[in-house]
């Protein structure tokens, strides 16, 4: 058989050897441990003994070459069969590919089968392509949390608040769909929307991570203002009558029932009614359609302890002033509580915030997406009134209520979004002392 | 550019500081008439005589006490630790005298000691032919220990070490020896002590490294750059002092860390570098820092099988890039 004769690495620390002279030419035949070629290394000189017997075939190093231990330096067919020696290294050099770098120069290449041990032994680099990686772990174990708790890096947690990245809002490409640093940043890249002014935080700043529910509200409030055009209007209403009507039956109402008795019921009373006089005040913009929606439940804005929750009175036209009373007195309790149910924050149609509590006289809220309007009642304030009776002007002290309302412009214009105001200002104003409810 | 192994840059490099400085003295075991079991001394006995290349005994603590006495009285000494498994009894004369010569003369007295010592495996060298050695010097103030990779940091990093006033550790990874083949320039200079270099760059993670492991990692990041994992590749080349700002600057960029070694790696190099990492980097980290060592096991197997997998190799690197990159 054909084989291959290497040039072998000797027990000596030498990594190449000069050819010295061929003792057999091609076609001679020559027996197993003949002296073949004579080498010359930085430390010996020596002849290289054939490997086997057999027919020298073909010389592939000439007389004065330098050569590599372990490269191949002639041919030969052998009588028999032998085992070829192995290239032990299979590597490529880094840096290899970019001859022109200084710094894979520098860096250098590795000697394939370099002797690496010291003079008087030999030891033949064969580590390199290490097969047996199963006999011990690698002890690099990447520790990660599997708890399913959404974590992040320090890095992320830091670009996001610079960038004003939602994080919340991104969808992960790391492994189990963890937010990388590239996510960040190719999300800051691709809303270059965010405003210069959140962009950074100085030392003197002080940052508050969101709690789940203070981030539901920002994502909601986002999604509100993005999706819906916004148009506002407001109107101001007289009541006198409703403020007298209170005074004069709170007492009697309270210890009768048991149960508060606040203008929000009343308010709520007319709005429901309101509200089922206008039903296009009452719906939502769904996949290019306003519905209209058959309930009429309101939703109650209430500053609970942890943010803004919105509990719903369900079925809020037809309910009396008992009836609203007692269930207001419910979800208000629950949501101040944090004991709310599903059903206390679910079906709304419409939201009523009575912002005029915390003394505002005006309002252009945010409408509760998907709903269609919000209505605002402002604070009930003493004010001089012209009041015009048979001709004659006089400055009368009314209390005075101002009403502002939000509305989807897609589906209430102006004029109805007016009706609608004027409804409600009917029905608060036509309560008196003398009304039943 | 001529080309050299690391030995031959190291012996031309001692040749050359000989040459230009006769304060330099060798001593060591079998360097003079042997030429030194890695040759590294080959030659020199004849060039320099034996009052320059001095055999000792087979004494560690007597080569570095007497290499420690001779620096106190003005010679440059460069000692050679024939395998750093064998500089334990030696021990006191480094880290307990040398060290602190200094410190401990207010300066008056000072140490200008080289001590050369071959370390590391993947040699078939088994329990006492392999260790890594550096956690001990590079725990110790006073000394300076330098660790190069590669022909031109062994030549630049070891002229710096016999220039320098003050006792350095030159660690010389014996593998790297006759396998590392590169570029050395034939005319003088010298390496700044305390520097690391970039040896390859890139964008997705850092790999701080050292000695033979920086040859693995740079195969492993090319290898990676195929998977689409851009590894930027950094070689400390010191030891102590360790180059802290190229350290947090390549991981406040990259946001990952991947420090291989191959010592054990409790309280070690790659402790050291984590612990900068941790102080430096935290709010531009990405993932955690992450150590690919040799596991806890006292000294490395003579087994061919227990020794590959004892040593990182260049597939554990790639495992560990692909582990940290996907994250």
């Amino acid at each position: 058989m054909a084989f291959k004769i290497e040039l072998p690495h000797v027990g000596e620390s030498v990594t190449e050897a000069v050819i010295g002279k061929w003792l057999k030419s091609p076609g001679e035949h020559v027996e197993k441990y003949d002296p073949l070629v004579e080498v010359i290394t930085d430390k010996v000189s020596m002849d290289i003994p054939a490997p086997a017997s057999g027919t020298l075939t073909k010389l592939l190093a000439a007389e004065g070459d330098t050569v590599p231990m372990g490269s191949v330096i002639a041919e030969m067919e052998t009588d028999e069969v032998v085992v070829q020696g192995e290239s032990e290294l299979s590597t490529t050099p880094p840096g290899a590919d970019s001859p022109g770098s200084s710094l894979a120069g520098r860096i250098g290449t590795l000697v394939q089968g370099a002797n690496v041990g010291p003079t008087g032994g030999e030891f033949l680099d064969t580590s390199l392509s290490s097969s047996t990686d199963d006999a011990l772990p690698a002890t690099a174990e990447v520790s990660r949390p599997n708890d399913g708790k959404q974590r992040f890096s320090p890095v992320v947690t830091r670009l996001a608040a610079q960038h004003g990245v939602d994080l919340g809002s991104l969808a992960g490409t790391g492994l189990g769909g963890r937010v990388t640093k590239k996510d960040v940043l190719a999300a800051a890249e691709s809303a270059p929307s965010a405003s210069p002014a959140a962009g950074s935080i100085s030392a003197e700043d002080q940052v508050i991570e969101p709690t789940p529910i203070r981030r539901m509200i920002a994502d909601h409030m986002v999604r509100s203002t993005s999706e819906i055009p916004h148009a506002w209007s407001a109107i101001e209403v007289d009541v006198t009558g409703m403020v007298e009507w209170r005074t004069a039956n709170r007492q009697r109402f309270e210890k009768a029932h048991n149960v508060r008795l606040t203008y929000l019921p009343i308010t709520l009373l007319c709005v429901a009614a309101a509200l089922k006089a206008n039903p296009r005040i009452n719906s939502s913009w769904l996949d290019g359609k306003a519905v209209l929606k058959g309930q009429i439940n309101v939703g109650v804005a209430v500053a609970a302890p942890e943010g803004l929750v919105v509990p719903v009175v369900q079925g809020a036209a037809g309910s009396t002033l008992l009836e609203l009373a007692r269930r207001l007195d419910g979800v208000v309790k629950r949501a101040r509580s944090g004991s709310m149910t599903l059903d206390d924050v679910r079906g709304g149609t419409f939201t009523l915030n009575n912002t005029g509590a915390l003394g505002s006289v005006w309002g252009g809220a945010i409408i509760n997406h998907p709903q269609a309007a919000i209505l605002t009642t402002e604070a009930i304030v003493k004010r001089p009134v012209v009041i015009s009776r048979e001709g004659d002007d006089s400055v009368i002290v009314r209390s005075m209520m101002n009403i502002c309302l939000s509305f989807d412009h897609r589906i209430i214009d102006g004029a109805e979004a007016s009706t609608f105001l004027q409804a409600v200002k009917t029905g608060l104003e036509a309560v008196d002392l003398d009304t039943e409810f | 550019m001529p080309e050299q192994t690391v030995i031959e840059a190291v012996r031309d490099t001692m040749r050359a500081e000989m040459r230009r400085d006769e304060r330099v003295i060798l001593l060591g075991e079998d360097i003079g008439l042997r030429g030194g079991v890695f040759l590294a001394t080959d030659g020199f006995i004849e060039e320099f005589g034996e009052d320059r290349v001095i055999d000792t005994p087979l004494a560690e603590s007597l080569i570095c006490g007497l290499a420690l006495g001779a620096a106190v009285n003005g010679m440059r000494p460069l000692a050679e630790i024939q395998f750093a498994d064998f500089v334990w009894p030696a021990i006191n004369q480094i880290v307990g005298e040398a060290a602190r010569v200094r410190y401990g003369t207010n300066g008056v007295k000072t140490v200008p000691m080289t001590i050369r010592v071959p370390y590391g495996g993947g040699v078939r060298g088994g329990l006492y032919h392999s260790q890594s050695t550096e956690v001990l010097f590079a725990h110790t103030p006073g000394l300076t220990v330098v660790a190069p990779a590669t022909p031109y940091d062994a030549k630049g990093l070891l002229a710096s070490a016999i220039r320098s006033d003050d006792p350095v550790i030159v660690l010389e990874h014996k593998r790297t020896y006759r396998l590392v083949k590169g570029e050395v320039p034939a005319e003088d200079y010298t390496i700044p002590i305390g520097r690391a270099e970039i040896k390859r760059p890139g964008s997705d993670m850092t790999i701080v490294t050292y000695g033979l492991m920086l040859h693995y990692a740079l195969q492993a990041a090319e290898t990676a750059s195929e998977q689409g994992f851009d590894v930027e590749v950094l070689d400390l080349r010191t030891l102590r002092p360790l180059d802290a700002d190229a350290i947090a600057e390549s991981v406040s960029r990259t946001g990952k860390v991947l420090i291989v070694q191959e010592d054990t790696p409790a309280v070690s190099i790659s402790s050291e570098v984590a612990a900068i990492v941790g102080e430096r980097c935290f709010f531009d980290l990405d993932g955690p820092i992450t150590r690919l060592t040799a596991p806890e096991i006292p000294p490395m197997p003579f087994s061919p099988i227990q020794e590959a997998a004892f040593m990182p190799s260049v597939e554990k690197i790639i495992d560990a890039i692909a582990k940290l990159a996907e994250l």
